[in-house]
This record gives structure tokens, sequence and C-alpha cells, in this order.
């Protein structure tokens, strides 16, 4: 059977593919403009090779689908430290993409591991890794903790929105949030790992080695914490006042069309989008404070109480209101951009045509149906309600077209204009809703009257703009 | 055809039900007497509770069912019980944490994961937990109390293993351990780690040269403990080891076997004093131990407390229900004679006369008779009205009336099949 390696998107890309050309691959495309995701090796031409994102490739390896892959160790601890009888060797530290992680807290809290061991107040602790987390809560006794397993931004969650960040050195060199480490939970660099039953039943040996032997001198350690643990000239934020309404604006590619937003609502921002990665641009309007998030992560941040209000999409909340049912996060308005639609997608080659047929399809099958999506809760809603019978949520972390047909039966996807499904031999066969960008709040009253009007008078400035907009 | 069950879980069949009430039914009997009264705790708890130093030890917290609710926004878990203990503590101090004495027992499930599939993630215990009295005289009832109930279920040959938590704790502090370290060493303790405490390299040398010893060795007398105390006789680690005897000489004049085995924990940070286990023939089967700080540790007042667990599941595996002397009503089945017009409320109303007479008595279903039955009933549209058959012996009686088809049953059927 040929042999299957995961390569890394992202991140650790240039220098693996750096150390694969030292090897003589030849890949004939594996680089940073990548578009599809099956690069092929002149040198190893049986050898089936795919792209993840990075944060991917354990968990394939782990279950099989990859006998070998490229990742970083964080990520295979991440996995380890939840599901430690996870079928993966680590073979090899290949030396590059160092870096480490901190559990970190605003150096204004003045917080010391002493401290949270010792205290018995809920402690909220941010994180890209949600596991490392819990792991390190677990072990250091924290009488009461809750994880908030985000996309990104998890340093600025401190001061206001949590009380602790798990987070890569990396993400603290940038001044801003004002972090300073309390613990060092992990060294971790780029690393080979295979599937346990792979490396004992088959010969991988001529790959191994023509990667172990390229493995250059190891990089010396990231730039010394003391460097950026300096918390410089940095405020922290006054005390949020009772009647201040906390808004989360989006980064990435939203940020834009939010910009003009604001501007149509005759709001001035300073600093968003930020060159210099500043979270908490200042508004022109009185009695707003914002924080610059991940749209993945608001709608729970407006159900804890964290926001009044946020601009994310609608797929986010569904997503959040598929894991949460009764969440009291609602849509407050619809700012009618950024729309994709959210559809179910199967390779060319699969006979059905809608849901029914797929019902049908899998109820004819052994194995369970593999869903692959970012949207976890929705695919889990949508095959509950289609009745799809057995199946498994595979959960991904982008580039999910490069899941089908091997890795995944069937995606949950956003899709603007349906050509990059096209375009990698796929086909919608369901569409489940239309998500455009809009305004969330929560449910619950808001018993501070300033602060209602305030919500009150931004809500009618987004509505009247939209309107006149459209 | 095969449908494969979740790895790590079991089915109980009739017949293991029936050696699963039997045990309960002799613990509650039991608990009854000793003036225990049964409560029932939710299946899903907070994590929180189980989290906090002075619960359960990192080992056992990697091992437990936790997830995010339906309405878990706020990111904390709940779990699968993953003890019996700590959910009746929260119910003593949310309902009776007044000062007032508790004596409560439970029969329950609890959730742990275990890697290879082949022991039951799910486990049955019941226990009892006395609240609000000293040690050593509730220590003593509850050791008791535990040998008595594993007696009753006809469970002999119990050896009974004693360690004191207290003393252990004393002992890594004599050593000039700092809190954290004392901590870390207590949970691989009691996690079964006792390899490790050779790795000490500590400030009280004469102690910590003696302790993987004294971890190590097992005696069968108070004067073993004598001798344990007379080399290490400072402070704290006396006071334990006074309150260690204390327990001894109790079990000793209550005429009970044990073993001293200091290094046998059981992965339960909450204990503070002793902690006992009940093997059989190499096999655990139950175990408990004092833990004063746990309520106050829980956020309620001051009380000291104790209690135990028996393992439902091992104990099913040694219960003997022929010795055990259970009796069964005896069943009749209860027909149409072929070919007469019977309705069938006469049908049921012989079946409910049987019943309140306490007999089993089914209805006869599409021929397929249970195979344990003995008496066929059948009902006439003519005389006679009953004709009672005696399937093991093939005689035939008549009956006219349903106190007929009793007196007949009465006179027949042996004393040990006589209606329960």
């Amino acid at each position: 059977m040929a042999v299957k390696i995961a390569l890394p998107k992202g991140r650790l890309l240039k220098k693996t593919a750096a150390l694969l050309q030292r090897a003589n691959w030849d890949l004939d495309e594996y680089h940073s403009k990548i578009s599809f995701y099956h690069p092929r090796s002149k040198r190893f031409p049986e050898l089936v090779i795919k792209v993840f994102h990075e944060k991917d490739i354990p968990i394939q390896v782990a279950i099989g689908n990859y006998d070998l892959g490229i990742c970083g160790q964080d990520w295979v601890e991440e996995l380890m430290t939840k599901y430690p009888s996870s079928a993966i060797i680590r073979i090899k530290d290949l030396g590059y993409g160092r870096g480490e992680l901190y559990l970190a807290a605003a150096a204004s809290q003045r917080i010391s591991l002493d401290k949270i061991r010792a205290g018995k107040k809920l402690l909220r602790i941010a994180s890209e890794y949600p596991n490392l987390a819990e792991t390190f809560a677990l072990k250091n006794r924290l009488a009461r903790f809750c994880v908030y397993p985000v996309w990104g931004a998890a340093a600025g969650y401190p001061p206001e929105n949590a009380e602790l960040a798990l987070v890569s050195g990396e993400s603290l060199a940038g001044q801003e949030a004002g972090l300073v480490p309390v613990n060092r939970v992990l060294d971790y660099g780029a690393a080979l790992i295979a599937n346990k039953n792979s490396w004992t039943g088959k010969d991988l040996g001529e790959i191994i080695a023509s990667i172990c032997d390229e493995v250059s001198v190891t990089e010396g350690k990231p730039a010394a914490w003391a460097a950026a643990s300096d918390p410089g000239t940095y405020q922290p934020p006054a005390e949020t006042s009772p009647d201040c309404v906390r808004l989360a604006l989006p980064d990435g590619h939203q940020q834009q069309p939010t910009l003009e937003l604001l501007q149509k609502c005759g709001i001035e921002i300073e600093d968003y989008p930020s060159a210099a990665g500043n979270r908490r641009p200042k508004l022109s309007l009185e009695g707003f404070r914002t924080k610059v998030i991940r749209p993945q992560d608001m709608p729970l941040q407006v159900a804890n109480g964290n926001f009044d209000l946020a601009v994310t999409g609608r797929d986010w909340l569904r997503e959040h209101l598929a894991q949460f049912p009764s969440s009291p996060v609602k849509e407050l308005a619809d700012l009618k951009f950024g729309g994709v639609r959210i559809v179910a997608v199967a390779s060319q080659e699969m006979p059905v045509n809608d849901a029914a047929e797929l019902r049908k399809f899998n109820q004819g099958r052994e194995a369970p149906l593999r869903i692959a999506s970012e949207y976890i809760h929705i695919a889990d809603y949508y095959a509950r309600e289609n009745h799809l019978g057995r199946y498994r949520i595979v959960p991904t972390w982008g580039a999910t077209e490069a899941f089908l047909p091997e890795d995944a039966d069937l995606l949950i996807e956003n899709t603007q204009t349906g050509r990059t499904i096209s375009r990698h031999n796929l086909r919608i066969i369901d569409e489940i809703f239309t998500s455009t960008a809009c305004l969330i709040g929560s449910s619950r009253p808001v018993r501070n009257r300033v602060k209602s009007e305030r919500i009150k008078s931004l809500l009618d400035k987004v509505r009247r703009a939209v309107e006149e907009e459209n | 055809m095969k449908i494969p069950r979740v790895k790590g879980t079991r089915d109980w069949s009739p017949e293991e039900m029936t050696a699963f009430r039997f045990i309960e039914g002799k613990f509650r009997e039991q608990c009854r007497k000793w003036g225990y009264h049964e409560v029932r705790t939710p299946t899903i708890e907070s994590m929180h509770l189980f989290t906090s130093a002075g619960t359960l030890t990192p080992g056992m917290l990697n091992r437990v069912y936790s997830f995010l609710d339906w309405d878990g926004w706020s990111g904390e878990r709940v779990v699968l019980r993953p003890d019996g203990t700590i959910p009746i503590v929260r119910f003593y101090i949310d309902r009776m944490n007044n000062g007032s004495l508790a004596k409560l027992c439970y029969i329950t499930n609890i959730f742990i994961f275990e890697e290879t599939g082949k022991e039951s993630r799910e486990r049955w215990q019941c226990g009892a937990e006395l609240i609000g009295a000293p040690s050593p005289l509730a220590d003593a009832e509850l050791i008791s109390l535990a040998l008595k109930i594993s007696g009753e279920i006809g469970i002999r040959d119990i050896s009974i293993r004693l360690s004191h938590a207290g003393l252990i704790k004393s002992l890594l502090g004599g050593i000039g351990l700092s809190k954290e370290e004392q901590d870390a060493f207590f949970d691989r303790i009691l996690d079964g780690d006792v390899a490790t405490l050779t790795e000490l390299k500590t400030k009280n040398s004469a102690v910590a040269d003696l302790l993987p010893s004294l971890l190590k060795l097992k005696g069968q007398s108070a004067g073993f403990l004598n001798n344990l105390k007379a080399v290490t006789n400072i402070g704290e680690i006396r006071e334990h080891f006074e309150n260690f005897m204390a327990i001894v000489n109790l079990l000793e004049s209550l005429d009970l076997d044990y073993e001293i085995d200091i290094a046998s924990g059981a992965g339960f940070e909450y204990y503070t004093g002793v902690i006992f286990q009940l093997y059989t023939g190499g096999r655990k089967i139950g175990g408990g131990g004092r833990y004063d700080d746990l309520v106050p540790g829980m956020g309620g007042n001051d009380a000291p407390a104790c209690g135990f667990a028996l393992y439902i599941d091992r104990l099913m595996s040694l219960v003997n229900l022929e010795k055990a002397e259970i009796t069964y009503p005896e069943i009749i089945l209860v027909s149409i004679r072929p070919g007469e017009d019977v309705t069938l409320d006469r049908l049921f109303k012989a079946q409910e006369d049987l019943h309140r007479a306490g007999y089993i008595a089914e209805i006869e279903m599409a021929e397929k008779r249970p195979v344990e039955v003995r008496w066929l009933l059948e009902l006439g549209g003519k005389a006679p009205l009953f004709t009672l058959t005696d399937l093991s012996g093939g005689t035939r009686l008549e009956a006219g009336d349903i106190s007929g088809v009793q007196k007949i049953l009465e006179a027949k059927s042996g004393r040990q099949n006589r209606p329960a």
C-alpha cells in the first residue's frame, strides 16, 4: 500500500519545503501560494502527499489516514495531553519552527503561580490550546477554572475577558497586550511524526531517512523571553464602568467592511485595522470600549457577558447556538456584507444529489459517514436533523476541500462563489443557510439605563446605515 | 446478530441483576439496622467539586468523563460522577451542615475511564458516610459495618489493609519537603507509586533514609506500629501514630484481622486519617477512610467524617446465589383451555387473584413457555372451570373456583416453594 504523508501549510511551510528540497524530494507544488493540496515528488513518485493546516496533522496521523506527518510539537502535545493513547510516534525533532508556550496574565494584575494555586475564585483561561490549558489547570490544582477554546487572539483576552491566556511567546512579544508570563508550559518545534501502526507494520525507512539525514543544526531558541516581557509603557485599560458598552470587532477580512459600516454610521475609529496589531482601537462614540477578536469566538463571549455587542457572521452565531441551544445570544441586525452560503459538499463520484439520497447511501454502508467541517456543531446538527445514521465529525481548521474524497465523505463548508469547490472536483449537494455579517447581542435585559440607551442608539444608527446602503 | 457495545461498558442479564439486587438488599438491610439513611445524588455534577486540592488526585482527574453541557457557554465543565463520597459531602453541606450527625448511605454508579476497555468504565458501589463523628470510634464502626455487610453477602476470608493518610503526610512533612512536594509525593503514593520515594533528597536525612523502607514494611500488630513510632517519634507524627494505634487496638478488641501496609493508598487525596481496604482472594472489594478536611475544604462548617464503599461489580462475581438461599415464589402459567370460550377479563381476573395470593402468575403467550414454570392453570368455558397441571410430574387436578386452585397449590407445593 502506498505510503502517505501530511505536510503543513502556514507557519512551517517555507522551512519544510527547504528541508524536502535538500532531501531531493523535487516537489512539483509546495509553496506559499499553494492552491492545490496534492504535491507530487519526483524522488518518491508512489508517495501520497497532502497539505493540511498544521493543527489537523496530528489527528490525521493518529487516526491512520496518514502514515507520516510534519507539524509543530505543540499540536501533537495538544492532542496527546487529552488523548494519551493516540497512535502517534514522535520520530524526530526537525530543528526549526521553534516556539514556547506560556501561561500569561496582564502585567497589571500581578498574578503569580502561587496566587492562582491558592485562589478559590473562578479563573478563565483563553487559549488556542484548550487541552493543554485544562491539563495545566488540573495539574496545578486550580480550584475552579474554565477554558475558552478560542480560534485566535488569545493574548487579547486578559485582563478584562480572562485572567489568563495560554499563548506562544511570539504573541506575547507584541507588547500591545501588556502580558507577562506566569509559567512556561511547553517548548516546541517542527517534528516528524508517524502513526504507531504504520511505524510497526510498514516500511517507511527510505522516506524517513531522506528527511532525517537532512536535518541541519538545530535552530537556537527564540529570542529570550526577557526582551519581550518588559511591560514597557503599556497602560492597562481602566476598570470598565457599568454603563460602558463593550463592543467586539472582527479581525481578518471582515475589518474593511466593518470600518466602512462604522463610517456610514458617522462613527470614527482610530487604528482599525491596525498594522501594529492593536486590539483595543478607540471609537469616537462616548461610553463604548472595543476589542478586536476572532468572529468565531464572539458568540461565546457575548453569552458569557464579556461583551454586550459584537460584529460576527451568522455562521458563527448558528454554530454557537447548535452547541448551546438555550444561549441568550441573538442577532440584532443583519449587516448584509460578507455573504456566504453554508453548504454540504460531496465529491463528484459520490452518487447522491441531496440529503435524502445521502441518508440512503449511508444506510448501505458499514463504515460511518465522515463529515469534515470547521463548523463541528452545525455539521453535527445537520447529520442529526437529516437522520444520516452512523456518522463521525472530523474537525478541521480550514482548507477543508483537501479532505475529500480520501479523508472525509462530506464537507460542511462556506462558499462565496462555489469556484473553489468545483475547482477541487467537488459538488454542492445541499444548501443549509446563507450567512452574512451581523450584529449580535444578548437577550438578557440590560439593567443599566445609560448603557441600554447607548446600545439602542448604536443599533438605530447601524440599522439606518444598512437600510440606506441596500 | 452482534451489535457491539461501547468499549468499557457492560450489560447485566436477569441472573446478574438478581445478584445485584441481592447485594443491594443486604446492604440496605444492614444500613437500616445500623441507623444509616439512604440518599441519592445526580449522575452529573460540576467538575470543580472534584478538581480542588484535597479531592481527587490528578491521576484520577485525567480519567474523568467531563464535557460542556448544552448550556455550558461559561466554559465550566460538568462530569459524570467519578466518586461516591464527594457528592454526598456536597449534599451534606447543602442540607445538613448545622453541626448535626449525619449517617448516610448510597448505591450508585461512578464513571472512570479505563484505557484497555477490559474493565468496566461504569462501576457500581454501595457506600456509607458518617459525618460529624470523630475518630477512632466512628472509624471502627464503619470497618465493622463494611465487614458485616460483606459477611451477610456470603464473603468470608476478608483481609483488611490499613494505612494512615495523616501519618504519611506528616512523615513527608517531617523530612522537610515543601507543601507542594508533600502534595505531589502524597499523590504519587496514593496513585500506587512508592518507588519514586527512593529519589528523595531532603534535609532531614534520618527520616528520609527510613521513609522508603517504612512505606514498604508490612506488619500485623499494634506492636509493629509501636516499633515504627520509636524510630520516627517527632511532634506531629506522634499524634497520627497514636490515632492509628487507637484504631488498631479497637480492631484487635473486636477480634478483627488486619495488616498494616502504610503504602496502600487509593487515589483519593481527601483522606486525612486511617485508610482501610478490604481484600478477598487478592482482589480489592472495597475501602474507605477518614476525611476530616473535606467538608470544610468544600466550603462547609468543620465536620470530621469517615466513610467506605463496597464495589458491587467485584462482589457480584463472588456471591454464590445458591448458597444464599434466595427463595422465589412458584410460577403459574395462566391460559385458556384449547377450543373453549373464555373471555379475557376472566383470564386476567384469575391472574390477579393468584398475584394477590403471592404467586408469580403469567399469561401464556403463543405457546412459548418460560423454562422454570411448574404449574399450568387452564380456564374452561364449561365445567371444570379450572384445571391445574403439574408440568414437572404430569398430575392434572380440577377446581370449581380460584380458591379451590389455591388450596391445591398450597397442598402440593413443597415448603421451600411457598409463596414469598
